[in-house]
């Protein structure tokens, strides 16, 4: 039985390629299973004029040449169940069967290089690890390694280079995109252990510690010697700096002090055949050759594992205020933040968007919130301003509090005495992706677009999907980066096929971005060429062959080619 | 009736505070400074009280240098209807504190006065109580519940937080009232308010004018931290754990 439906299968994919050859890239997989569905795989640009719903016709050529009347094997079944991936969204993943399996031999040699500690195996544990933060994406690794030191991840990584075991770097998994999670039985490589501070420089302000230290100890750190971290977001409790590196986090600070592409100076990086690449510089100034570090951050875990961090941190400055304002439009929300900009100048330090559905969201289920102002209005601004001196930054502040209200552009806002309320207003913020996940299944898109279309697609979204469920915005408006968020009681394929790809062609006819800082991670590699064209895709495959050949590092994510595996058969 | 509202201006609750190296005192130069969270308390049940018709004017006070104006400021933008700032370089202790009070009820004469029942930076809990010593009013402090009936007009009930737990009193007017922590929620001062607030008058007063000779009657010695907490250390049987109660702490 086995055979034969191994053999099917190998002509109907070779059947199928002829019949849509003309329309395969040369990159691109094609993917047939089998099942009761029959569903076919295609490249991610036959697909956006095939989807799901309308692949009835090439279900029927595959179903006759399957001979698919005959009754499934139980035990078949269960074995294609287990070699599947699903994920709500995500096209259906095979485990790529040129990765090896874990066996005793591999355990022993992990367990001589980082010792008992640094094996994990519980079921309890593992299952932790192999969650993501949104309770989305469940991966089934077996394995999970904590290293101590950069030594011991170059041996893991050149062991699993030579045997061909695939590996996911983790740092706080608190990732959006399913990045930080395994697909299948991938070692789970957890820098977590690696959390020391290995220098700061108080008079310029720049800090070298490890991978895996937690953003907010590192802030508390360098706080006490009167600087602060360059970004700032709502898993800062959680989420590790090499993590934040890999993905390139924005935040709600970028706005003042930029990306990370800027702030960080050097990187230690493991590549995937163990060679460990010191650019660990601590210069604000140095052109000599290719600057390296720059593909690594933002590079998900598919090019190296960040090991180092060397990173400049500002001043941190006395004086802050922060300011809840209501606006009733969207149009007067745009001209509030190019009066703050006007007027707040230097001091600026965040601009973030609240829409009334994302308000309530929080308010509804985040212990301990209420609503700043005593009524309801469309549209929320939060300001923030960091400088040096109480008196001059409040003078500021005044006088665009005054010209705002004065032109009209906010109907209603307070501004926070203490620290307290400052602390209450932000909670609201940081609290409404936790609201989310609170009040069930979210389908998360990170959409950078210009700032005078940045409400059209919530309202043209909510159109589109009237009562089926809750659209809410927010996000860093100042940066032109919306957070929209599709709230509904739970997963549902009809649901997802209404959001994309209306979300990601919109946001591609205005050459936006279809993921501002979430990064591509599991959920939007066939979203790539919405924002990339193909040669620059291209060019970045070229990196991913150059600098880990094997593809062991974070597979099935980031890249089309690496999402799309050439399988078509169960392994067991 | 008229309530009247007396606030500090301390160091905000969230900043970690230093010692001067001459421990002389806590550093106050370029921190952030905020209304005292009892008195936001205080004043937050004055407008309530207010808000349900039960008197007609809020006034605040403080005391203090040039920088009250911003606390007073803050006050006006809750909603207060006018301050008063007693203007003094001078440190102030909480009996000269008291008295400065009493002088400014008997000249404003107000059925209510409202404090928080201790400010956060010397947890001294002791103004309410000697004001209403001084003025010979009766006093509820702690508060945690405070009514006012329209038929009972002329009193106040007031329900305490002691240790043994509720204790409700009634108090004839005028009194004294402090507030704690579970009394009321504070609003925040919304923007058309902060705008009005402007525009609202803040009369300046000296102590001399309230004639209240200013004494130190107390004097600070040494402001020091308190020594850092070590590190606990894990034993591993219970025999190890009886050697060290025996023979390092010296309790068995």
């Amino acid at each position: 039985m086995w055979r034969r439906s191994k053999h099917a299968c190998l002509r109907a994919t070779q059947f199928a390629k002829l019949l849509f050859s003309p329309h395969l890239a040369d990159s691109s997989y094609l993917h047939i299973s089998t099942g009761l569905h029959l569903p076919v795989l295609l490249s991610a640009d036959v697909q956006s004029t095939c989807n799901a719903g309308e692949s009835t016709g090439i279900r029927i050529v595959c179903g006759v040449y399957m001979n698919w009347k005959r009754p499934l094997n139980q035990q078949f079944w269960k074995h294609w169940q287990r070699g599947l991936a699903t994920s709500p969204g995500a096209t259906k993943v095979f485990r790529d069967p040129r990765f090896a399996k874990l066996e005793e031999s591999d355990m022993q040699h992990f367990q001589e290089i980082v010792g008992d500690k640094g094996v994990i195996v519980d079921s309890s544990e593992l299952e932790v690890a192999n969650t993501d933060w949104m309770n989305k994406y469940h991966g089934q690794s077996q394995l999970l390694l904590r290293p101590q030191t950069t030594q011991q991840v170059a041996e893991i990584l050149k062991f699993c280079n030579s045997r061909c075991l695939a590996v996911v770097p983790q740092g706080g998994n608190t990732g959006l995109v399913g990045g930080s999670v395994p697909v299948f039985d991938e070692i789970i490589l957890n820098l977590g252990a690696m959390k020391s501070i290995l220098s700061f420089d108080e008079v310029s302000g720049i800090l070298v510690c490890e991978a895996g230290c937690i953003l907010e100890n590192l802030d508390t750190f360098v706080g006490t010697k009167g600087f602060t971290m360059p970004l700032d977001l709502g898993a800062k409790g959680s989420c590790q700096i090499g993590g934040n590196v890999s993905t390139n986090a924005g935040g709600l600070r970028l706005l003042r002090y930029g990306s990370l592409h800027g702030n960080v100076l050097g990187l230690e990086v493991v590549l995937a055949n163990g060679t460990v690449v010191d650019m660990l510089g601590t210069l604000r100034k140095d052109n000599t050759g290719y600057d390296l570090k720059q593909l690594f951050i933002g590079g998900e875990g598919t090019l190296g594992v960040v090991t180092k961090v060397s990173i400049l941190t500002p001043p941190k400055l006395a004086s802050t205020n922060v300011a809840f304002l209501a606006c009733e439009d969207y149009e007067s929300c745009q001209n509030a933040l190019k009066e703050a900009k006007k007027q707040l100048g230097e001091i600026l330090s965040a601009f973030e968007f609240i829409d009334r559905p994302a308000l309530d969201m929080a308010l509804c289920h985040l212990e301990g919130t209420r609503d700043p102002l005593p009524s309801k209005h469309n549209f929320y601004l939060l300001v923030e301003t960091t400088g040096s001196n109480e008196a001059h930054d409040k003078e500021k502040l005044d006088a665009f509090l005054e010209a705002g209200m004065e032109l009209g552009y906010f109907v209603d806002g307070t501004v926070a005495q203490d620290s307290t309320q400052a602390g209450s207003f932000w909670e609201i913020r940081e609290g409404i992706s936790e609201a989310l996940v609170k009040a069930g299944a979210v389908y998360k898109y990170d959409l950078s677009v210009p700032i005078k279309s940045f409400y059209r697609i919530v309202e043209d979204l909510r159109a589109q999907l009237g009562n089926a469920a809750v659209v809410v915005a927010y996000g860093h408006l100042g940066d032109g980066n919306v957070h929209l968020n599709v709230s509904a009681p739970k997963y549902d394929e009809q649901l997802l096929a209404k959001i994309e790809p209306f979300v990601y062609e919109w946001t591609a006819a205005c050459k936006g971005s279809v993921s501002a800082e979430h990064g591509l991670g599991f959920m939007k590699p066939h979203a790539l060429h919405y924002s990339k064209s193909e040669e620059a895709i291209h060019l970045m495959e070229g990196f991913k062959k150059l600098l880990d050949p094997k593809g062991i590092l974070n597979p099935y994510k980031v890249l089309p080619a690496c999402a799309a595996t050439s399988t078509c058969f169960v392994s067991v | 009736m008229k309530i009247m509202v007396a606030v500090k201006r301390v160091i905000d609750y969230a900043v970690k505070i230093r010692v001067k190296p001459d421990k002389s005192g806590v550093e106050t130069a370029n921190v952030k400074m905020s209304m005292n969270p009892f008195c936001e308390i205080a004043l937050e049940e004055a407008l309530r009280l207010r808000e349900a018709g039960h008197a007609s004017e809020v006034l605040v006070v403080s005391m203090g240098g040039a920088q009250c104006s911003d606390t007073l400021r803050t006050a006006l933008a809750m909603g207060a209807d006018r301050a008063i700032h007693v203007s003094t370089s001078h440190s102030l202790f909480p009996l000269t504190v008291a008295k400065l009070l009493q002088a400014l009820a008997t000249s404003e004469k107000p059925n209510i006065l409202l404090l928080g029942k201790q400010a956060i930076d010397d947890d001294a809990n002791q103004a309410g109580q000697m004001v209403a010593g001084l003025l010979q009013w009766p006093q509820g402090t702690f508060a945690s519940k405070v009514q006012m009936d329209k038929e009972a007009v002329g009193s106040v009930t007031v329900e305490r937080e002691v240790d043994g737990g509720l204790e409700t009193v009634k108090l004839q007017l005028p009194a004294v009232i402090t507030t704690d922590l579970r009394l009321n929620q504070p609003r925040y001062a919304t923007l058309p308010n902060i705008m009005k607030a402007k525009k609202k008058t803040i009369t300046q007063i000296t102590p001399e004018q309230l004639g209240v000779q200013i004494t130190s009657d107390l004097e600070i010695l040494e402001v020091f931290e308190p020594p850092k907490r070590k590190a606990g250390v894990i034993v591993a049987s219970v025999d190890e754990l009886l050697d060290k109660l025996k023979n390092e702490a010296h309790v068995i």
